[in-house]
């Protein structure tokens, strides 16, 4: 992984310095709120509904065994010992104290970490695929190219008074594991014809109230003119977005205004000048230089002919049921990548406490050469274990209940924080998915289901990408009440969908029965093998509409 | 007169700022407005010598004044709110795309806080909102010693710059 020297370790701490000087004046009254408010955004601190809250940035969700170590001590002497890892990849403290928040970041900036741009109308945190370098449908790593992005966009001068927040996503893959098209702006690494390396460039995607699925702009452009391109769709961006009203502020407005065609066409034009600038080239010894960190580590190549864990795949049923689930394949023949589930026993999802990340530190150091990442779907992954420590290391997570064999199943929902901590929100996301949880709690039932992504926000933001979930579901307030409104169909990757509404919110102690009605339904109508995603394109919501509102669930929604 | 930061140090301000109207005086420097500027342009253009600079709004398009730059001793831009982030992008087209070598300031809310990034994209002239110390916007100027990317100044990138990956 990328690692800083000292040009790096400069920016951080004087940035530290800035923010503590910042705090200060605020607290000594010298700065406004209004004044403060963007400067502390722009460092990952929201006051929420409780306290403040701050976000951590994990660049591209990789973290080393060292960073969770902190991570862990940070949120056991600065918050009640547990943090929450969210879909961008980053993780958020719930309680820490404004006035802790510049010593939370000195302790972060002493391992390479920081909370840069992880709000605020700014270039956030770029995301990408989990299982970058390891998966075998991969054209190019997109990781020296998040970091190469990540340092351009990093306390970048023009582009810290944006519109509106900003997020980028990379993906090298033929399967989007990303989800690029709803981003602002959507980067895949793909080659021309003559096998030159580049990318496809996708503007205009997001969730939130309105979603939108990104255009492409431009379906090639060479590695070498990343940063100009990049910089151009910012500039006219900065320069023509809404700054009028905040709901109409992000690019896909814009974008949408304009036309796609417009929008690219001035794009270009900004692009021929933008490209004359050589300090934006991106030339192959730089790109070299950068995929240098991020080389595979020294996997053993004699790993394949251990095979211990076939004998305990067949002795242990526990043991091979989340063999199958929870890891993964890895184009290096004898490894694995292992995912570590923060699901289930009725945690929100991606909650982790401070001695669970030490154990997966420790995991890490011992099996997967001190490597962690973080994934989208609010998970943890250890990219390279041995195949013959699989058993060791499923032990061993077992042990600190983090091998829930639930993963790509119903139970491996994403949730927001919701009304529980989010001052934002219209309902709780985190009880509702405990209240799915517990009513599909029978293995077999779930793996019968098959891949299911279900997503809950509490909230139109949609911080818990409720549009993209094969079934959504999205709090809504009805005079006072928490209500849950259920879409169906969405999904993410290349063919990206937003979810079709089904009819009218459910109140909030129905909605395990309004999805168990929809699995039923499933379930009658699937042919065979035929997932759940599969069954509702080829028959449509109709039939699931038909049995979620035949009969009413409870007496007051006959009446609602 | 009132006080303002150029080329990193604090100065008495030896321009004066004119709206739509207000009668043009035969000597002195003065800032007119972009609109101003494009109508009395002949009239304008003769005080020349005695300097004449051109406001911006964070909606006018600065290669309006492609044409006109050689002629300009100043542009100023207007940050009617210091969150609207247009005049860092106008400064960068203006130094970056269209050469202006002249001074280029910053005006309206300019605070302490955004004064480096400011400095980043081109400008080299802050008129702080009336009522701050000019010493406290002065000392922004070095939140930062150092930048990962290029902008208006000569930082070299730090992704060239810096230390190879370590060997594994
Ligand atoms: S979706 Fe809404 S409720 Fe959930 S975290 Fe985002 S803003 Fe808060």
């Amino acid at each position: 992984m990328y690692v800083y020297d000292r040009h790096d370790q400069t920016l951080i701490e004087e940035r530290v310095a800035q923010f503590r000087d910042q705090t200060r004046r605020f607290l000594a009254g010298e700065l406004s709120e209004e004044e403060f408010r963007p400067l502390r955004l722009m460092n990952g601190l929201y006051i929420q509904r409780h306290a403040p809250m701050l976000r951590i940035a994990i660049p591209y969700g990789l973290l080393s065994a060292q960073q969770l170590r902190k991570l862990a001590a940070i949120a056991r002497r600065y918050d009640k010992g547990y943090g929450h890892f969210t879909t961008r990849q980053n993780l958020q403290l719930n309680w820490p104290r404004l006035e802790d928040v510049p010593e939370i970041l000195a302790e972060l900036a002493s391992v390479q970490m920081h909370a840069i741009q992880t709000s605020g109308n700014c270039i956030r945190n770029i995301t990408s695929d989990h299982l970058a370098g390891i998966a075998a449908d991969e054209v190019a790593d997109p990781r020296p190219f998040c970091e190469l992005i990540r340092q351009w966009a990093t306390l970048h001068p023009e582009f810290s008074y944006l519109p509106r927040k900003f997020k980028i996503a990379v993906s090298g893959a033929a399967h989007d594991r990303a989800a690029i098209k709803v981003h602002d702006i959507g980067l895949l690494l793909r080659k021309d014809a003559d096998g030159a390396l580049g990318f496809a460039v996708y503007v205009g995607g997001g969730l939130g109230r309105t979603p939108m699925i990104g255009e492409l702009i431009r379906p090639f452009l060479h590695r070498r003119e990343l940063l100009p391109y990049l910089e151009a769709i910012l500039r006219v961006y900065n320069l023509q977005g809404r700054r009028d009203n905040i709901h109409r502020a992000r690019i896909k407005i814009l974008v949408k205004a304009l036309g796609p065609a417009e929008f690219a066409r001035q794009v270009e034009a900004e692009f021929e000048r933008t490209r004359q600038n050589p300090d934006l080239l991106l030339d192959d010894d730089a790109i070299a230089a950068m995929q240098r960190f991020f080389a595979p580590p020294p996997y053993d190549p004699t790993a394949a002919e251990e095979r211990d864990h076939l004998h305990w795949l067949q002795q242990d049923a526990a043991f091979a049921r989340w063999y199958a689930r929870n890891t993964v394949p890895h184009k290096q023949p004898g490894y694995r990548g292992v995912f570590v589930a923060l699901k289930g026993f009725g945690r929100a999802p991606g909650d982790m406490s401070s001695e669970q990340m030490e154990a997966v530190a420790d995991l890490a150091e011992r099996y997967n050469f001190g490597e962690i990442r973080v994934t989208h779907t609010q998970n943890l992954l250890l990219a390279h274990v041995r195949e013959r420590d699989t058993h060791a290391v499923w032990q061993e997570l077992n042990r600190h209940q983090l091998a829930a064999p639930v993963i790509g199943t119903l139970s491996d929902m994403i949730a927001c924080p919701g009304l529980d901590f989010c001052a934002l929100a219209n309902a709780g996301s985190i009880d509702v998915a405990e209240q799915i949880r517990q009513r599909f709690e029978d293995l077999d039932y779930l793996y019968d289901l098959g891949d299911l992504r279900l997503n809950i926000s509490g909230c139109m933001n949609a911080c818990g990408h409720h549009h993209l979930g094969h079934i959504g579901i999205l709090g809504v307030d009805k005079r006072g009440e928490e209500y849950y409104q259920l879409t169906l169909g969405g999904r993410g990757g290349l063919d990206a969908a937003l979810g079709e509404r089904l009819g009218p919110a459910v109140p909030k102690h129905e909605v395990a029965e309004t999805v168990a009605r929809i699995l039923e339904t499933y379930v009658a109508l699937r042919q065979p093998g035929e997932s759940f995603l599969d069954t509702v394109q080829r028959v449509g919501i109709a039939p699931f509409k038909a049995s979620v509102y035949a009969e009413p669930v409870s007496e007051e929604r006959a009446h609602a | 007169m009132r006080k303002i930061i150029r080329d990193g140090a604090i100065v008495v301000d030896d321009w004066l700022d004119l709206d739509a109207t207000a009668p043009i005086p035969p000597q002195g420097k003065i800032i007119v407005p972009l609109a101003r500027w494009l109508e009395e342009k002949p009239a304008l253009l003769a005080r020349v010598p005695r300097g004449v600079g051109v406001r911006l709004g964070p909606d006018h398009d600065p290669f309006a004044l492609a044409s006109d730059l050689p002629a300009l001793a100043l542009i100023a831009v207007e940050f009617p709110v210091f969150r609207d982030g247009r005049g860092y992008s106008i400064a960068r087209i203006l130094r970056q795309h269209l050469g202006f070598r002249g001074e280029l300031r910053a005006v309206g809310d300019v605070l302490r806080d955004q004064v480096f990034y400011l400095r980043r994209v081109g400008f080299n002239a802050f008129a702080p909102r009336p009522g701050l110390d000019p010493e406290q916007v002065l000392a922004g100027l070095n939140d930062f010693s150092d930048a990962y990317q290029p902008a208006a100044d000569d930082i070299v990138p730090i992704w060239r710059r810096r230390q190879p990956a370590p060997v594994a």
